[in-house]
């Protein structure tokens, strides 16, 4: 080879292993820097992103009541809860949890629960919005997909989603109105 | 091995062009001269079928994209209301897409089950069976993404749920699933890089079913005694194989004809008559039916297996399903090809083909009760197949005497009843 140095094949560093570093690396560099603006491309653009919080009054939910608003495209479940069912989401021991949250932490206002209305097995809407919907063994929500049943609080509590619903970021704007977002 | 070419047989213009660029003499030797066998059997026909079928699926398909749009607000209607009802032969074309897909698939499992019975994946042959699961493969993402196109329910929810597999690989799945999306849920972002890949994959196909041809035609086609044959054992392939490809397409297109002009929506989801509703998850969610086994093998895995939880371990599980395809010609270490002279693998052959028509058959079932048994125990028995039974048959069985060429069974026979 043309460029074999008479140091080459002593096992001695060369100048040459030095260059060929750095081109590669700069090649590597180079290229990882220029595809990235077309895998980046794909991630939710800034209309996507930029997409309005939701409010929702909360005056006309009664108790016992669900009802379900769009934020960022995803269905979110606000539930008035009943004493019971903020009776049996507090009584249960956390060591019978997959996903072990206590209720006062999901609910900080104990009547009002609010989670993203989508399964944490494969993203279908669980069902129990609607009164006569079947709500799953613990009276929350049923996903009829694979049959994955959430509590009262939202908690997964049999099938083969591993998380308990997913909160939004949502603050009391007064007593009556959320804003979700 | 190096193959002969024969120059093509051209004279003036095709004589000046083919020195030049020898695409004539490549088409000669590849479509005129090839030898194959000539003992192949009927079985030999569903890979020429599953080329013009493919061919078929990308002239239809580009005529759609002619009149589709890819947004979520006229997805649907552009398919249902314009190209059903307006577009002159829309109805036709788009038929003829949609059930294309599933005699797509159809073709291919057979092609596939063939190159199983006859052993076609061994030696020397393993690259082109891995080009061909790779065709799969790539056949079957075209498959789902060309699903999502027309927006009806189903679609939205399938989208959502095979996406959602990707959420199950731990700490980055959340983020791969919103870069897959564009967004926070299938939405419009999703619709249309879905259908910028659905535009392109089948091209990707095209380009490996050339070099899954240039692999076969490099060492030659497998047949049906699965013994490595001498050139007097060879016929041209054209006139002896274009001609019986061409009765094979006749008779396949009949049951084409059959599904497009009799039963165009027997494989269509009533529900994706809707459209996509992201509030209403239907009650069943069923993806077409050529993807059943594969979702049966994801739903079996209901329980945590040690570190595991049963999300991540039913997608490992269905992804395995197929990766394990790719190391068939070494799990199978018998060097018999033909189930014919194999008496107890072609028992197990059989079963294999039970198991997949019953995993197919629980993948449409809702996940209760005793269907999510069978679909344990036939999703075991599918990876028990491949990882166990294999492996220990080619060492266990006795394989029957191999003839030496295609006279010997002839002339053996010939031999007896002239000693009678
Ligand atoms: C490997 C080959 C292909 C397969 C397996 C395939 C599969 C599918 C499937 C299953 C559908 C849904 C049909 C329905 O329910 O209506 C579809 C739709 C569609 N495909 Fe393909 N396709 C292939 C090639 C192509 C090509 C090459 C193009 C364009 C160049 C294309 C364009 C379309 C369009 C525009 C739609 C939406 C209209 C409709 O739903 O009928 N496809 N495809
Ligand atoms: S998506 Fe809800 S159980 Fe699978």
């Amino acid at each position: 080879m043309a460029h074999t140095s008479s140091r080459e094949g002593s096992g001695e560093t060369t100048r040459r292993d030095f260059l060929e570093l750095v081109s590669w690396s700069t090649l590597a560099v180079g290229t990882a820097v220029g595809l990235w603006p077309f895998v980046d491309s794909l991630n939710p653009s800034k209309e996507v992103l930029a997409l309005a919080s939701t409010e929702v009054d909360l005056e006309p939910i009664e108790p016992g009541q669900r009802v379900t608003v769009m934020w960022r495209g995803k269905p979110v479940f606000v539930a008035h809860r009943t004493p019971e069912e903020i009776e049996a989401a507090r009584a249960t021991p956390l060591d019978e949890l997959r996903d072990p949250e206590p209720d006062e932490k999901r609910a900080p206002r104990p009547e009002w629960l609010v989670v993203i209305g989508i399964c944490t097995h494969l993203g279908c809407v669980p069902v129990g919005q609607r009164s006569g919907e079947p709500r799953g063994d613990w009276g929350g929500w049923f996903c009829p997909c694979h049959g994955s049943h959430y509590d009262t609080a939202g908690r997964i509590r049999k099938g083969p989603a591993p998380l308990n619903l997913h909160l939004p970021p949502y603050t009391f704007v007064t007593d009556t109105l959320v804003r979700i977002g | 091995m190096q193959r002969e070419f024969v120059e093509a047989p051209v004279r003036g213009v095709l004589k000046w062009i083919d020195r030049r660029l020898p695409v004539i003499t490549w088409a000669y030797n590849e479509l005129v001269v090839y030898p194959a066998p000539k003992n192949l059997n009927y079985w030999w026909n569903f890979g020429s079928l599953a080329g013009i079928m493919l061919t078929i699926q990308i002239v239809t398909g580009i005529v759609l994209v002619m009149h589709y749009t890819p947004h979520v607000d006229m997805a649907f209607d552009s398919v249902e209301g314009y190209i059903m009802r307006d577009v002159n032969w829309g109805w036709l074309i788009r038929y003829l897409h949609a059930n294309g897909a599933s005699m797509f698939f159809a073709l291919v499992y057979i092609h596939i089950f063939r190159g199983m019975y006859y052993g076609s994946y061994k030696e020397p042959r393993e690259l082109l069976w891995i080009l061909g699961v790779l065709i799969l493969v790539v056949m079957m993402a075209t498959a789902f993404m060309g699903y999502v196109l027309p927006w009806g329910n189903m679609s939205y929810w399938a989208a959502t749920v095979i996406t959602n597999l990707f959420s199950a690989i731990p700490l980055v799945g959340e983020t791969i699933v919103t870069w897959l999306w564009g967004g926070f849920t299938v939405d419009n972002p999703t619709l249309q890089r879905f259908f910028s890949l659905h535009y392109l994959l089948p091209f990707v196909i095209f380009a490996l079913v050339f070099l899954h041809i240039l692999a076969l035609h490099q060492v030659g086609s497998n047949n049906p005694l699965g013994i490595d044959l001498t050139k007097k054992d060879k016929i041209p392939f054209h006139p002896y194989y274009t001609i019986k490809d061409m009765f094979g397409l006749g008779v396949f297109l009949l049951v084409y004809g059959y599904f497009v002009f009799f039963a165009p929506t027997a494989f269509i989801e009533p529900v994706n008559f809707e459209p996509a509703n992201p509030l209403q998850t239907p009650p069943h969610i069923v993806p077409e039916w050529y993807f059943l086994p594969f979702y049966a093998i994801l739903r079996a895995i209901t329980f945590d297996i040690l570190f595991i939880p049963a999300k991540l371990g039913g997608v490992i599980a269905m992804f395995a399903s197929i990766f394990v395809l790719f190391l068939l010609p070494w799990l199978d270490t018998s060097p018999v090809r033909s189930a014919r002279f194999r008496p107890i693998y072609r028992q197990f052959f059989w079963i294999l083909v039970l198991d997949v028509l019953v995993l197919g058959y629980i993948g449409g079932q809702p996940p209760e009760g005793w269907y999510v048994t069978v679909g344990q125990i036939a999703t075991a028995y599918y990876f028990l197949h491949f990882l166990v039974i294999l492996p220990l048959l080619g060492k266990l069985e006795r394989p029957l005497p191999l003839p030496s060429g295609l006279d010997e069974p002839v002339l053996g026979t010939a031999g007896t009843r002239a000693a009678k």
